[in-house]
């Protein structure tokens, strides 16, 4: 990945938490003060945290359960019987979401990056290259993805061309990556834009090429300016692949749609979308997790 | 003997802003030339392009007697002959202080990693910052990242070194540790052309100073000269104002 190789040990901070650190002088009673002051504050807080979210999950609680439609709502919606009974088959299907994710997101990556630099390029011999990559991302990010999907998933079949697939599953990944290649396209280029033009004079005026100006200079750099956002499409992209299934793939949420069909208790659905939420949350927590570490890049050290 | 950089009857132009107006200036081999002049002079506007940042707008670069301001010419070939060092020291934070380094000769000179490897340290253990080879540009202090720049412009083995004003982003106390270095390089022969704002060490290195003004070299000759007994009155006004500031 892009962030490699740029861990950096804290001492400084690990020193001041433990307050040790050979060679410093013992702390004085006025930092004593300070910092005896920030842990009551800090525990004061957390308690405010914990108690209102207790407050809160009680009173919904009560709310929902004692509400006239509960029990219904119950037996058709959270019935663990039908939810363990269409859990293997819903799980399958997952694995299928699971292989559109991981392929997709790798081709969305290459094609985005691809279209980004297209749109970057300077000079009137590329305009025409420069105009097919704005029109593509105009398209395919005004185009509701729902929509892409029915015209790749069935009117590119419809055409009966040669040696075009019909499954489901290369169609709907396909139509996926065209519209998160639109997206992604977009945030790489204001990552590419982000990069300050003097980076890329002195990279010129070493003698590397434009070409080599972008790959070795430009790109590194402008990928780890946006890895947080694109880790954030990423996890939209984890929840779209479910869409696949209007095409007729049998992903986890059409195996949820069949088991719902058959014993008319949405339980399947909601398996099916915890399933999902279960697989946002690792990626979810990197992102997180990179974001801050671009903010602690930046400010270095500052509390703000 | 042909100058190693020939500049001439160089005109640029930003819009409506005409910055200059016929430049002349010649550098010979081994030679030190210092440009000063005013804040918004052009003097970075000239060295921009002479390592063809900037195309210009009328007039002539040579480089070895070769005019690169024939769009003919292939600029990344030209400036692969050129090494530049900028006020903002412009290092690639992503990479490593000796990647920095190495990435010229290996990337474009085709050299070994090895071999250019051997030589970067060797430069940076001149500087004194061998040790840091391995750290990233942003842990290193305004001085220390500017030496770095002046190395990495030196490892490609330039025909001239174009200076701008390398020293003006850092504080006092560092200045000199960068000027040092440019000693050095100008002692063991290298052909300079330096933007600066600092007389005293224009005094010392340079062979000749060129006074910018209005976008044409009003004046130029030996430090001693220009700088001790100017002709032209502007150059005497800006000298002052040089000596009330303190900076002579
Ligand atoms: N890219 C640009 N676009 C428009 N105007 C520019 C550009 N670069 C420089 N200029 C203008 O050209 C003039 C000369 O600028 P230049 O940077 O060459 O001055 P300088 O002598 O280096 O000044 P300083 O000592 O402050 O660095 C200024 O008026 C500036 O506004
Ligand atoms: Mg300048």
């Amino acid at each position: 990945m892009a962030l490699r190789g740029r861990r950096r040990p804290g001492p400084e901070l690990t020193a001041s938490l433990t307050g040790g650190a050979p060679g410093l002088p013992a702390p004085s009673e006025l930092e004593l003060g300070r910092r005896a002051y920030r842990a009551r504050r800090s525990r004061r807080s957390t308690g405010v945290a914990l108690v209102s979210t207790l407050v809160f999950a009680v009173v919904a609680y009560l709310v929902v359960t004692r509400s006239p439609g509960w029990p219904r709502v119950q037996t058709t919606f959270f019935s663990l019987s039908v939810g363990r009974d269409a859990f293997p088959s819903i799980l399958r299907g997952l694995w299928l979401n699971l292989q559109v994710l991981l392929i997709g997101g790798a081709c969305v990556v290459v094609l985005g990056l691809g279209i980004a630099v297209l749109r970057t390029l300077r000079g009137p011999a590329f305009a025409p290259l420069r105009l097919l990559a704005t029109g593509y991302v105009d398209l395919f990010r005004g185009m509701p993805l729902i929509i892409t999907l029915y015209l790749v998933g069935f009117g590119l079949p419809a055409l009966r061309l040669q040696g075009v697939p019909n499954s489901p599953f290369v169609l709907g990944t396909l139509a996926i990556v065209l519209t998160y290649s639109a997206y992604v396209a977009e945030v790489f280029r204001a990552g590419i834009e982000s990069v300050h033009p003097s980076q890329r004079a002195a990279a010129r005026s070493l003698g590397l090429t434009h070409r080599q100006t972008t790959r070795i200079v430009v790109l590194p750099q402008a990928v780890r300016n946006v890895t947080p956002a694109l880790l954030n499409d990423f996890v939209a992209l984890q929840k779209d692949v479910g869409l696949i299934s209007v095409l007729g793939a049998v992903d986890a949420v059409r195996a949820a749609q069949i088991y719902v069909g058959q014993t008319f208790n949405f339980t399947p659905y909601v398996v099916a979308g915890l399933l999902f939420v279960l697989l946002a949350v690792p990626s979810a927590r990197i992102a997180d997790g990179v974001a801050a570490r671009a903010r602690r890049r930046q400010q270095s050290g500052s509390v703000l | 003997m042909s100058a190693v950089l020939d500049v001439r009857g160089v005109v640029k132009a930003f819009g409506d802003n005409v910055v200059l107006r016929g430049v002349d200036l010649s550098v010979d081999e081994h030679q030190v030339v210092a440009l000063i002049g005013g804040s918004g002079s052009g003097k970075s506007t000239l060295l921009r392009c002479a390592s063809l940042l900037e195309t210009v707008d009328d007039g002539q670069v040579l480089l070895d007697g070769e005019d690169i301001t024939d769009p003919r010419v292939d600029a990344d070939a030209v400036r692969r002959r050129l090494g530049v060092v900028f006020q903002a020291y412009n290092l690639f934070p992503h990479l490593s202080v000796l990647d920095n380094v190495v990435l010229a000769p290996t990337r474009v000179h085709g050299r070994s990693r090895a071999d250019a490897r051997d030589e970067a340290l060797t430069l940076l253990g001149r500087i004194g910052l061998a040790d840091k080879a391995g750290e990233y540009p942003d842990r290193l202090s305004g001085g220390q990242q500017q030496r770095v720049a002046i190395v990495r412009a030196l490892a490609v083995h330039p025909r001239v070194l174009l200076l701008d004003e390398i020293t003006s982003a850092l504080d006092p106390e560092l200045v000199g540790e960068v000027l040092r270095v440019v000693r050095e390089v100008a002692a063991q022969g290298m052909t300079i052309v330096m933007a600066t704002h600092e007389m005293g060490f224009a005094k010392q290195v340079a062979d000749t100073v060129c006074f910018l003004d209005a976008g044409v070299v009003l004046e130029s000759g030996p430090p001693e000269q220009v700088l001790g007994d100017p002709v032209e009155p502007r150059t005497r006004q800006f000298l002052s104002r040089i000596i009330d500031a303190g900076r002579l």
